[in-house]
């Protein structure tokens, strides 16, 4: 209860705090350059992502080209970092999806008693297939773009938002504080924004977190099945889907895709780790 | 189901027959409160007393409709609140209000002071603007508060200051009746009397009706006009407070007083033990409830639920055995 009604007070050090401790400090200044390079990328580097060089194929990592050439002669440096671009955004659009269904669900669940039973059923329905493979039957069933592939990671991913959200809200409903606004005739809709949401934000951005590295998996997951994003638009899972046929003579392509996705990753677990003890020590006794 | 005589035609709040039962496990039913009556007239403080699990805050809610009730009727105003649809209760709940036990969850952290009193202001539709933040301050000012206090949030202050700011909440819709929730159980001891003086002090100049929810007599002898005792969901004795204080004639009620400290260490303690605790709400015993801990239970306290009998002076005492207590001691 106390993990959840945090005092706002404590946000302005959040930052202090995160960095005060080894694992979360270190996941927080990686995933900062992680983005910065994907932002600043024509800055970093001097070539095109999509220039071909049919001299420079399969260049093995050289000053000129840092991190190799791929098959197309492209800077497999270069491609990396607007791949970046595509796989952040992708997976934070995955975010906001999931987080707006699943805060829907979740707080239709956690709120109405009646509600709670038929929307748990289907958001553990939804929670018992693969992630993977429910993500490719939904990208096959609405087509494969950009739109659908964030729409259908959304789905996904919502489930896990819903259920932070509904247990989070449970808890809040049953506060005096709720019960005041009863007593004054406070919509119900003004309840569930000014007293609910306002005060489940800290599991939400954990739980955000956790959901964006898992995104960024599932994004190069399904890039990497050939079920995502047009194979034209970089992203780390394309690259790593590509390299896979020259893995053993030219094993540089692959490798730089997944070693950005596995620091990525990482540093987003170890920042949503860290978030997760600042913030709401409760779930961190749960898991 | 027995009705309270109505003569007093003062009465702000007549409660009969309320019932709430909770479903429970298997099937099972929690009687939390049974056949509860009892009036509260313009102006005066009633105590609704009682150990934890008495029902005395199920009670409490379910007079606002926090809680529904079971069965029941509660004529407020000469309307039956408990019998009018959700948006036709709307209209009723800012003439009545509730102060909380619990002053740190009562208050929302994410709203300073100032959006949480507004909160109650939107509910009667008090215009925003100047007029409004002079209000605001009028009613911190009100509880003993400074109008600056208005920017902070509620971890910026003391449970006392806490509990005033849930006070002036309540206030700020004018409501004429309001239930409060053992306003002072969770403060220090210190704090409890500023708190009790301040509630006191705001009944007499508003004017205000108010349901005096607490598990500590002395602070009902105190502050209220009427008692009104629970146990196990039933109400064992009411009465004016003078009575009921002065000569209780429920064994339960003697029992209560008696494991009352009193601040006065050469008086003799007439010891009534209590044995046992409370017993469950859902399966609760037959007859008198309060049998299987009281003294003087005999077979025939098994038999039937007692009916309370009025003894004078508008004071009820529900034990079959009360006038024959009454004669032996």
């Amino acid at each position: 209860m106390a993990a959840i009604a945090t005092g706002p007070g404590k946000t302005p050090n959040l930052l202090k705090r995160l960095l005060a401790r080894p694992t979360s400090a270190a996941g927080l200044i990686t995933i900062t350059l992680v983005v910065l390079a994907a932002i600043l990328a024509p800055l970093l580097t001097a070539y095109n992502p999509a220039q071909l060089s049919i001299v420079n194929r399969l260049s093995p990592p050289s000053p000129e080209f840092l991190l190799g050439t791929d098959d197309l002669g492209r800077d497999v440096f270069t491609r990396m970092l607007y791949a970046g671009r595509t796989s952040l955004s992708v997976a934070f659009a995955v975010v906001i999806v999931a987080s707006l269904l699943g805060i829907t669900l979740g707080l239709i669940a956690g709120f109405f008693r009646k509600a709670d039973a038929p929307v748990s059923r289907l958001i553990d329905a939804l929670m018992a297939f693969p992630d993977i493979l429910l993500a490719i039957a939904l990208v096959a069933a609405l087509g494969a773009s950009a739109f659908n592939v964030v729409l259908a990671l959304g789905i996904v991913y919502a489930p896990r938002m819903a259920r932070v959200v509904r247990a989070s809200t449970l808890v809040i409903r049953e506060l005096p504080y709720v019960e005041a606004a009863r007593a004054l005739a406070v919509p119900t809709r003004v309840i569930l924004f000014r007293h609910v949401l306002r005060n489940i934000t800290s599991p939400l951005l954990v739980q955000g977190t956790f959901i964006f590295a898992q995104a960024i998996l599932a994004e190069a997951g399904l890039s990497f099945l050939g079920v995502g994003i047009s194979p034209d638009i970089p992203t780390w899972g394309t690259m790593i889907s590509v390299g896979r046929q020259f893995m053993n003579s030219a094993g540089w392509i692959l490798f730089y895709p997944g070693l950005a996705i596995v620091v990525t990753v990482l540093a987003l677990q170890l920042l949503g780790d860290g978030l997760r003890d600042l913030l709401d020590p409760r779930l961190a006794k749960d898991i | 189901m027995n009705v309270p005589e109505t003569n007093r035609s003062d009465a702000l709040l007549t409660v009969s027959g309320l019932v709430k039962r909770f479903p429970a496990r298997n099937g099972r039913t929690v009687h939390a409160v049974e056949d509860v009556s009892f009036e509260i007239r313009r102006g005066t403080t009633v105590g609704l007393v009682g150990e934890s699990g008495s029902g005395k805050t199920t009670a409490g809610r379910t007079l606002l409709r926090l809680i529904e009730p079971t069965e029941g009727q509660a004529i407020f105003d000469g309307v039956d609140i408990f019998a009018l649809p959700e948006k036709q209760m709307r209209a009723y709940r800012q003439r009545m209000q509730i102060i909380f036990q619990d002053p740190f969850s009562s208050l929302n952290p994410r709203m300073r002071v100032e959006a949480i009193i507004g909160e109650a202001l939107d509910a009667c539709n008090f215009p925003k603007g100047e007029r409004r933040k002079a209000r605001i301050g009028e009613l911190l000012t009100l509880v003993g508060l400074q109008p600056e206090h208005g920017r902070r949030f509620p971890h910026e202050f003391s449970g006392g200051q806490r509990q005033r700011i849930g006070i002036a909440r309540a206030l700020a819709v004018e409501p004429e009746f309001v239930v409060a929730d053992e306003p002072v159980s969770a403060l220090d001891v210190s704090v409890q009397a500023q708190v009790l003086n301040l509630l006191s002090d705001l009944q007499q100049r508003l004017g205000l009706t108010l349901l005096f929810i607490a598990h500590d007599l002395s602070v009902v002898e105190y502050l209220c006009d009427e008692v009104v005792v629970m146990y196990l969901g039933r109400i064992m004795e009411r009465g004016p407070a003078r009575a009921v204080y002065g000569s209780p004639r429920h064994p339960y009620t003697k029992a209560l007083l008696a494991t009352a400290p009193v601040p006065d260490p050469t008086r003799k303690r007439t010891r009534v033990p209590l044995q046992g605790d409370i017993p469950s709400p859902i399966d609760p015993p037959s007859g008198c409830v309060f049998r299987t801990r009281c003294p003087h239970a005999i077979d025939a306290c098994a038999q039937t639920v007692p009916q309370a009998e009025h003894i004078g002076e508008n004071h009820h005492v529900a034990c079959i055995r009360q006038s024959e207590l009454a004669v032996a001691s």
